[in-house]
């Protein structure tokens, strides 16, 4: 292994693991892995989904025991974690999912079952105390908002931020981060990097986990890269970069981006035209925007920027106050989003669990089901029907599921994301419009559904991709639209394409 | 049919032996028939309800709906004269129409289901006991319809004809339900609204369809509470019925968060309660513990099911683990 930093090489690891083997029935999750972590050292962890990220969280959770190899913490050798010996050693996580109670302020939120009380028998919060021991955290962390805001009223990163301050509370040495930024905007991200420098310089060591490989160049001191449940290799802080992490993680270079980068690509005719749309969150701000035929229109912008709230617009959930939409130069009237539908005006939404699918019914019924009518014969549902269609799509886009009569909900997240497209590609699309589609998913079914809207856009589909993934943005456009709240700020040409470009626009500045 | 609903049947059957064993009269043709009559009544009711339930909703003003429809339809007859096949057909419509605006309300103007149909409650109770001066709804003496006697309060081969109509209307709403497109909608709104109108479908419409079923079955069965009655004195006439109703929709099954449950279901809740019923009749218990019993009933089987729930979700959850677990292994 090889130290750019000499002072933390010198360092005894806080962490240890050796040779940890877990297998389940059947399979081995882990084989044979080592790794460790030394105080103030930022660990990039990068692999696929199923390489064995989530069993080595569970082991240093305490909530899965090793079947053989050693955990050494801070000088002490165990066989096992137990959660409490977890905890007890300093071992905190912020998970992708928050835990913040949204109804309770930030200092609440802090010490949350552990409040100082007042002397006396009503077990009274001694809020003055209470805030006094905040306010260091909240200092460490960088935060711009006071203890006593309500944890609802932040933006996505303080959340974070305080869900860091509640690790940091329990005197942690060791924070790991699972895909703290997946649902981050640009501007958001930034601040979360910092704070990870700032435990860095305090000497807590942090496990960063993500998908975006650019975030952790930017402040990994090591990458371990898993795959298949071992150690693919470590790249030291000069060797990090993009394709190193990705051959490590996959083995092989991926090819999707570079075709969806072939310049000259003639435009087709405009599909779906929105003239002097508002939408209901900013009701003084009207948009125009033309998505055209076998293009991938990008759009891109802040998180509250208004892109979702456009979409739904688009696809008839939302109600424009005013302006006119236009499909195929024809005027187009959406009360809801059936008449969307009816019209090929598809959406894959942003929160697949909550409006992307329902996890309950099965791959079958979840495709069929904009489409049942034609899935049936005198209103009664033909089985044969469901199954055939679903099995087609289940086919086409590579669902992984041992048959399509599977709950959706014991799929994985890329392959819920598929039986999402595989409903509105059963349909004969005409727009599509994917709002932060690869959200969640790792790079194998990243590249996969590129590769999709990429032949949607080819067969004269009019392809809307909304995505706060600088990266994606870039790599899969043809054009890209910029919002900043609430308007487009700009459209950018192929020739124009950078992260600078995309950035100022967001922030409502003119691109260069 | 369901592991769920076999368990139910099986529940039946041993809790009717063991009142069989204790009190044999049970068994008598007189007192299997008065039961089945019951069954039939509270059948349609339930299965009315049942359709509400799968939507997340809840319909409570059944009970007042079964008074104040089947107070007119005994007016209409026997005081206005009118044919009773017309004043039938106006007491389904009349069910329809208020199914219709609880839909409404409920789906256009976002108000919640529990406040509309309270508000139903309280409103049709009130009618219905102007309507009549708070007196009662009757036949004169000597007054007979007997071709609606006999399809509604009348027996074939000793089987109550109510009993022959629920399981006719059962097959019916059991197709709708299980095989048909609307009910796929029923059983996604109930799961996901919001995943469901994503998917393009107009669940305000079907939400809607659901309250109005709800309506004309209720008014069926009105009619049938009224011909089995004959006499209605609006004050108390079908009160409770709608928990009646939800009892019977919960044994069977169905969750009140909605998009679960049978029709099957709703049936055996609807035989259960009235066994019980009749179990507190034939063994002497005092009637005045009715209530107490079909509650206790009721609390223990929820609590059974809720309990095996949680059992097979730990099951289902270790599995799930292990077969990610290899489906890791295999990527």
């Amino acid at each position: 292994m090889n130290y750019s930093d000499t002072s933390i090489a010198a360092t005894t690891p806080f962490l240890s693991l050796e040779n940890v083997r877990k297998t389940y029935p059947g399979v081995v999750a882990l084989d044979g892995f080592s790794m460790e972590v030394r105080p103030g050292e930022v660990i990039g962890l990068v692999g696929e989904n199923g390489a064995g990220k989530s069993t080595l969280m569970k082991i240093l959770g305490g909530v899965t025991t090793p079947d053989t190899g050693t955990i050494t913490v801070d000088g002490t050798a165990h066989k096992d974690l137990t959660v409490e010996g977890s905890l007890g050693s300093g071992i905190a996580f912020v998970h992708q999912e928050l835990n913040l109670f949204e109804n309770l302020d930030v200092a609440a939120n802090i010490f949350f079952g552990r409040e100082p009380l007042r002397a006396g028998p009503l077990r009274l919060v001694d809020r003055a105390k209470l805030r006094e021991m905040v306010a260091p955290l909240l200092k460490r962390v960088g935060a711009n908002f006071s203890a006593d805001t309500q944890v609802a009223d932040l933006s996505l990163a303080q959340q974070q931020m305080v869900e860091i301050a509640k690790a940091l509370s329990i005197k942690a040495r060791l924070v790991i981060l699972d895909e703290p930024t997946s649902s981050l905007p640009l501007a958001e991200t930034d601040k979360l990097l910092d704070v990870i420098k700032a435990l860095k310089a305090d000497g807590i060591s942090v496990i960063f986990i993500s998908h975006r490989l650019h975030e952790i160049e930017r402040v990994a001191d090591r990458v371990v890269v898993l795959r298949d449940g071992m150690l693919a290799g470590t790249l030291g802080k000069r060797d990090i970069n993009h394709d190193q992490m990705v051959k490590l993680m996959i083995g092989r270079m991926l090819k999707e981006r570079e075709k969806a980068s072939e310049a000259g690509r003639a435009p087709g005719a405009v599909a779906l035209s929105a003239k002097a749309v508002r939408t209901p969150t900013y009701p003084s701000r009207p948009v125009d925007l033309d998505v055209r035929r076998g293009e991938i229109l990008g759009l891109a912008g802040l998180v509250g920027s208004g892109r979702t709230e456009l979409a739904r617009v688009f696809f008839g959930i939302e109600a424009s106050l005013g302006g006119t939409l236009e499909l195929n130069g024809k005027p187009l009237a959406l009360a809801s989003a059936a008449d969307a539908v009816a019209q090929g005006i598809f959406l894959v939404p942003e929160d697949r669990k909550l409006t992307g699918i329902l996890l309950d019914l099965s791959i079958a019924q979840n495709i069929s089901l904009p489409n049942l009518p034609a899935h049936a014969r005198r209103s009664l549902v033909s089985n044969s029907a469901e199954v055939a269609t679903a099995e087609k799509q289940k086919k086409n886009l590579g669902i992984k599921a041992p048959s399509v009569q599977t709950r959706t909900g014991t799929l994985s997240g890329g392959n819920q994301q598929k039986v999402v497209l595989g409903k509105w590609l059963a349909m004969n699309p005409k727009v599509m419009i994917l709002d932060e589609p690869t959200r969640g998913i790792d790079i194998g079914a990243k590249a996969e559904i590129y590769g999709l809207m990429r032949a949607l856009a080819d067969a004269g589909v009019a392809v809307l991709m909304i995505s706060s993934d600088m990266e994606e943005v870039i790599g899969v456009s043809d054009r890209i639209a910029v919002m900043h709240e609430g308007q487009i700020s700009g459209i950018l040409d192929k020739d124009q394409f950078s992260q600078e470009n995309v950035l100022l626009l967001a922030v409502g500045k003119p691109a260069n | 049919m369901t592991k769920k609903d076999l368990g139910l049947l099986i529940l039946i059957l041993v809790v009717g032996a063991i009142v069989a064993i204790i009190n044999p009269r049970f068994l008598l043709p007189i007192n299997l028939a008065n039961t089945s009559n019951l069954i039939g009544l509270f059948g349609i009711l339930s299965i009315g309800q049942a359709f509400v339930i799968i939507t997340g909703g809840i319909e409570l003003s059944v009970g007042s709906v079964v008074a104040l429809l089947g107070t007119l339809f005994i007016d209409f007859i026997a005081v206005r004269g009118m044919g009773w096949p017309i004043a039938i057909v106006l007491i389904l419509v009349l069910g329809a129409i208020i199914g219709l605006a609880h839909g409404w309300l409920i789906t256009r103007l976002k108000l919640q289901p529990f406040v509309v149909t309270l508000c139903g409650l309280l409103i049709y109770r009130g009618v219905a006991r102007f309507y009549t001066a708070d007196g009662t709804a009757g036949f004169a003496f000597g007054q007979n319809f007997p071709t609606l006697e006999f399809l509604t309060a009348g027996r074939s081969w000793g089987v109550p004809n109510s009993f022959f109509a629920l399981i006719v209307i059962a097959i019916v709403m059991w197709v709708v339900l299980h095989r048909s497109v609307f009910g796929r909608y029923l059983y996604a709104i109930g799961k996901n609204e919001e995943a469901a109108k994503y998917s393009g479908i107009r669940t305000g419409r079907v939400v809607m369809a659901a309250y109005v079923i709800c309506g004309v079955l209720t008014a069926l069965s009105a009619i049938y509470f009224a011909m089995y009655t004959r006499s209605i004195s609006p004050a108390s006439h079908g009160q409770f019925y709608e928990l009646y109703a939800i009892a019977a929709a919960v044994l069977g099954g169905f969750s009140l968060r909605g998009g679960e449950g049978s029709l099957i279901g709703v049936i055996l809740g609807t035989v259960l309660l009235q066994e019980l019923q009749n179990l507190v009749n034939l063994l002497g218990i005092p009637s005045s513990l009715n209530f107490a019993v079909m509650g206790g009933v009721i609390l223990i089987g929820v609590l059974v099911d809720q309990q095996w729930g949680v059992f097979r979700a730990r099951r289902r959850m270790v599995d799930a683990a292990r077969k990610g677990a290899v489906g890791a292994a295999a990527e």
